[in-house]
């Protein structure tokens, strides 16, 4: 059936009318549904960066480490020994919503595909979740399907989920976060990407079969569809980590020869993408038989199949005369096998269907000439700075401790973490609940740790501190477990770009993430963008999260943050300003929300990272925290309470306003604990390099105690720690 | 030692037993496809964790039907030690090796933490290394791991010590509090009659040495291990 | 032919899934459940056409592998 294209089902394609005029000029003609549809897939915000490509380009993305930089389904980078790891982070915000279970697992199945496409073998999982208001009906339910849908598909495939953040915030009511991340570790010389070669080589699509998942710009294809319309309706992707299991096995297996030639997931708008993609990058032309595609249900249009994404599917280009070799492979995992098409020198891409052509387009405009938009932004308005003497003192720190740490930003995660099965593999030797989480490379002493961060809040008072905040942060977490770090992947969730106020954040971000990035060596290497994050006009908070890795040359050189013992010295590495504004301590206690966020100083982070970073390697500091959300109270209450040891602290002369050096969110810092013989030299090491370092007190007994005082038990702590998203969840 | 570790289509705890089992014995145990239906000559037979089939239907329910299982009752029945950990154990369930059944677990929540165990019978090839009501760390790692068996089966077993493991408080102490998924009994792990065959929820494999934060399941490969070397 | 398989739980084996369905029922203002199983169906169409054999093999099906009896029982329908 012909469909004339009308302005209502090009607008309904999230085309904009000069978008639709630019495609009528390159073709020369009016594309017909199927093309449209490939049009919108590939010139969508997700495939083409459109809004963000501008800025993106700024981004640091070289290093001597880097081996690729975003481009790929990952990044890759070098961790020696003639290995490489590769990783991405990803978005799946907007299905998570819809059907927070399914949306969760097939986000965190798209983003290991990702990372097996290009031969690495995933060694871990983390996640960064951000939930609105706790109060907010609607999300209990979210957190409990996201959190159950990111345990059933990892804990399926068996890649254990080490690690991630979770936020609360009523900026999400509408708009819930969900970015999965994922790490491979391949061998170097066995890294496979997405350039197709060769003429006439045979397209091969592997996995499940296709179904009608997820299909975009239905809502116009109903007028299509008339008979039959309820079970034509695009379905909510359903994810299936048993087979996704068997693919990631018959893949590498399959790599393990000389068979690839190309290989790419299909992802969102799966075989259109991945086929575009392919022969973009190898300049070649690709010719697809859409008869031959394995479908799960029959009578499906062209239109249908380019669109559709089902999950756990890949694209690849074979060698011509290994095809059969790799059709054995997959068809022992009993997966499909299908060659689908091959390459060709017309530069076009062409899709037969029923014996028609049914789209013939110019492979480099879809791919290369989307359109790209330089959008109008405004800069976030700074704030003043909060001075600590505006923000009311407390005379009972015991109780602002319980209330934050009992709350919903600094509660325990326990209640998620441990429906992730953190330990399969074998590797982990720093499980959730740490700075970072680390995981040891099998077979070898070495670690790769991973984190992921970003201060919400932050950002949004300040977008470029907040950029450069969160690199900060993942840095200080990387170092604090003794691991050098070594590259960022990033997913930048704003609300809606075509609204300038909102590109300025994107902007800010931006420039403040890069800044960061480049001053503490930590190329950004792959990564995501995922706008329109809003609903009825209110977006939320700018969240560029950081997802970082660094690597441990020995794994027995780490630091926890857990007390070890008693009478341990506790020293704080890094100067405390009592920064309050956009502390928790400000937002949670004494209901101030405005004020600058803490600034970040590039080359103190530098520094201070190395010093302790350094002393750890060198197997001085086995125990270690950073300190980043509720300040220095919170983080030494952390680590009493990993260790069940408690402290003796007393505040130092200059402290200052208590409140603020108790509870102020300065950046740069850390705390250190070492056996008493152990610090003199801990001690003049800093002085040496310029760190400031400070004696804090010592480890021992069951409370936390102040100047002589007693500011809470340990028990009272990890009761309202433990017990606040539990009983949060029971509702 | 010879040990054969069978790999499901979904297996996924198989490379995590194979380096535990090597640890200990030196020797690098054979893979066994689920397809396949002989087992070489073998003094172990490891049925490791996972989603095999992916826990569609129940799980362990089609994995205990694979061409493979055959061999593997026939062997069990004709005396060699066979260990069923965690979907293992489902499958050996599945398979009528061992009695009852494991259930969607009482708080509905996978679970994946360190528990404690209680070493109800160290008179066995498996739990040699233990001491008596020795009280062992272990994670657990599942969604389906409420053991239920009927009374008759639930008397008989604890009647004639093949209560292997029971999940316990740190003190030994056995009450609900510690038991992690609702199983009957806090039961964690069950021998059958002969004593030859050990189901069990908790992964020993995964803790083995210091770096990953404990050491109590390396005992029974030892065991496991020192057994065949005498014999 | 195609046939209906109803798998539920044996009489006196717990069924967490049930209790929580029968909680949010209640939390949803139901009242007046008393107790909720929870069970699985499923479809198999099946070539031929004598319901005696079909019957017999599907009986079959169920007690090798579609339901565990040690926990579960089951019920068939079949249609002509």
């Amino acid at each position: 059936m012909r469909v004339t294209i009308t302005p209502e089902i090009v607008a309904e394609h999230g085309l904009k009318p000069d978008e639709y005029d630019q495609i009528l000029r390159v073709l020369d003609r009016a594309p017909n549904l199927t093309e449209l549809g490939i049009f919108s897939a590939m010139w969508n915000e997700h495939c083409s960066y459109k809004s963000s490509r501008v800025w993106l380009r700024t981004m640091p993305t070289t290093g001597p480490q880097v081996v690729c930089g975003p481009g790929e389904n990952a990044g890759v980078v070098d961790i020696g020994d003639g290995q490489v790891a590769i990783f991405k982070m990803e978005s799946h915000n907007h299905p998570s919503f819809i059907e927070p279970y399914q949306g969760a697992a097939t986000g965190v199945g798209g983003i290991m595909r990702d990372v097996f496409t290009m031969g690495a073998r995933p060694v871990a999982n983390l996640n960064a979740l951000r939930f609105g208001a706790p109060e907010n009906p609607k999300t209990r339910h979210l957190v409990s399907g996201v959190v159950a849908g990111i345990g059933g598909y990892g804990n399926c495939i068996g890649v254990p989920t080490v690690g991630g953040e979770v936020n609360f915030d009523p900026g999400y009511n509408g708009n819930i976060l969900v970015n999965a991340m994922c790490i491979g570790v391949a061998d170097a010389d066995k890294v496979f990407y997405s350039t197709a070669s060769g003429v006439g080589n045979p397209v091969v699509y592997v996995g499940s079969k296709t179904g009608r998942d997820g299909i975009h710009g239905a809502s116009m294809a109903s007028a299509e569809f008339d008979e039959n319309s309820e079970e034509k309706r695009p379905t909510v992707q359903v994810g299936d980590p048993f087979t996704e299991k068997l693919l990631l096995e018959a893949c590498l297996e399959l790599m393990a020869g000389d068979a690839v030639i190309a290989i790419q997931d299909m992802g969102a708008a799966g075989l259109t993408c991945s086929a575009v993609e392919m022969a973009s990058k190898g300049g070649l032309g690709l010719l697809l038989d859409l008869d031959r595609v394995p479908c799960r249900e029959a009578g499906m249009t062209a239109y249908e199949m380019m669109l559709s994404e089902s999950q756990e599917r890949m694209l690849m280009v074979l060698r011509p005369d290994r095809a059969g070799a790799a059709r054995a492979i997959f068809e022992r995992w009993e997966l499909d096998f299908a060659i689908v098409g091959e390459t060709t020198d017309t530069g076009r891409f062409i899709i037969r269907h029923r014996g028609e052509t049914v789209a013939d387009l110019p492979v480099d405009v879809l791919a290369e000439q989307a359109p790209i938009y330089q959008r109008p932004w405004t800069p976030t308005p700074p704030l003043p700075h909060l001075a600590a003497a505006d923000v009311p003192d407390t005379d009972d720190p015991g109780a602002a401790l319980v209330r934050l740490l009992g709350g919903p930003h600094l509660s325990s995660r326990r209640w998620i973490w441990e429906q992730y099965d953190h330990m399969v593999m074998g590797d982990t030797v720093q499980r959730p609940g740490g700075d970072a989480a680390v995981v040891r490379l099998h077979g070898s002493r070495k670690g790769i740790a991973a984190t992921t961060d970003v201060t919400p809040r932050y950002c949004a008072a300040s977008p470029r501190e907040g950029g450069k905040q969160a690199v900060a942060e993942a840095f200080r977490n990387l170092c604090a477990v003794g691991a050098k770090p070594l590259a960022t992947t990033d997913c930048l969730n704003f609300g809606s770009p075509e609204r300038p106020e909102i590109m300025g954040q994107l902007v800010g971000c931006i420039e403040g993430l890069s800044e960061a990035c480049r001053a503490l060596d930590m190329p950004i290497v792959s990564g995501n963008v995922s706008l329109y994050n809003e609903t009825r006009g209110v977006a939320i908070p700018p969240t560029p999260a950081i997802g970082a890795i660094g690597l441990l040359d020995d794994i027995d050189h780490m630091a926890t943050i857990a007390f070890k013992q008693e009478g341990d010295v506790i020293l704080l590495v890094g100067e405390t300003s009592g920064h309050l504004g956009q502390s928790l301590y400000a937002r949670e206690i004494a209901g101030r929300k405005d004020g600058a966020p803490p600034p970040v100083d590039l080359a103190a982070e530098r520094r201070y990272g190395d010093f302790v970073r350094g002393q750890i390697v060198a197997g001085n500091v086995r125990t270690a925290h950073d300190i980043s959300d509720g300040g220095l109270l919170v983080a030494l209450s952390e680590m009493a309470l990993a260790g069940g040891y408690g402290c003796v602290l007393a505040l130092p002369k200059n402290a200052g306003p208590p409140h603020a050096w108790l509870f102020g969110e300065d950046q740069a810092r850390y705390v250190l604990c070492v056996s008493p013989d152990k610090a003199p030299g801990l001690l003049s090491a800093a002085g040496a390099r310029r760190v400031p370092i400070t004696e804090l007190g010592r480890t021992g007994g069951r409370d936390m105690i102040l100047d002589g005082r007693l500011i809470q038990t340990l028990e009272t702590l990890r009761h309202a720690h433990e017990n606040w998203f539990p009983d949060y969840m029971e509702g | 030692m010879n040990s054969c570790v069978i790999v499901f289509p979904g297996s996924n705890c198989d490379r995590d037993v194979a380096v535990a089992l090597e640890a200990s014995s030196g020797t690098r145990p054979r893979m066994i496809w689920h397809g396949d239906s002989e087992l070489p000559a073998c003094d172990l037979i490891v049925l490791p964790g996972g989603f095999s089939h992916g826990d569609y239907l129940r799980s362990g329910a089609m994995a205990a039907r694979a061409p493979i299982m055959r061999a593997v009752v026939a062997k069990a029945k004709a005396g060699t030690p066979v260990l069923g950990l965690c979907n293992g154990f489902q499958i050996l369930t599945e398979a009528g090796l061992l009695p009852g059944a494991l259930m969607r677990n009482a708080g509905l929540k996978f679970i994946c933490r360190d528990v404690f165990l209680r070493v109800e019978n160290n008179y066995t090839l498996f739990t040699r290394g233990y001491g008596p009501g020795q009280v062992v760390r272990i994670p657990i790692s599942h969604h389906d791991g409420n053991y239920f068996a009927d009374s008759a089966t639930l008397n008989r077993l604890e009647d004639t010590g093949r209560v292997a493991f029971r999940y316990c408080a740190a003190d030994g102490l056995i009450n609900a509090d510690a038991n992690p998924n609702g199983s009957l009994n806090n039961i964690a792990g069950i021998l059958n009659e002969t004593g030859n065959v050990l189901g069990m929820m908790p992964h020993p494999e995964r803790l083995i040495s210091h770096e990953l934060g404990g050491s109590d399941g390396r005992a029974m490969f030892d065991a496991l291990t020192a057994l065949v070397q005498c014999a | 032919m195609k046939a209906r398989i109803h798998i539920t739980l044996k009489k006196g084996v717990l069924d967490p899934q049930g209790k929580a369905i029968a909680k949010a029922l209640s939390h949803l203002g139901f009242v007046g459940v008393e107790e909720v199983r929870q069970g699985k169906y499923i479809e198999i169409d099946l070539a031929g056409s004598d319901t005696q054999t079909a019957r017999a093999g599907l009986d079959a099906m169920c007690a090798q592998l579609l339901a565990n009896t040690v926990i579960e029982n089951y019920s068939i329908e079949l249609d002509a």
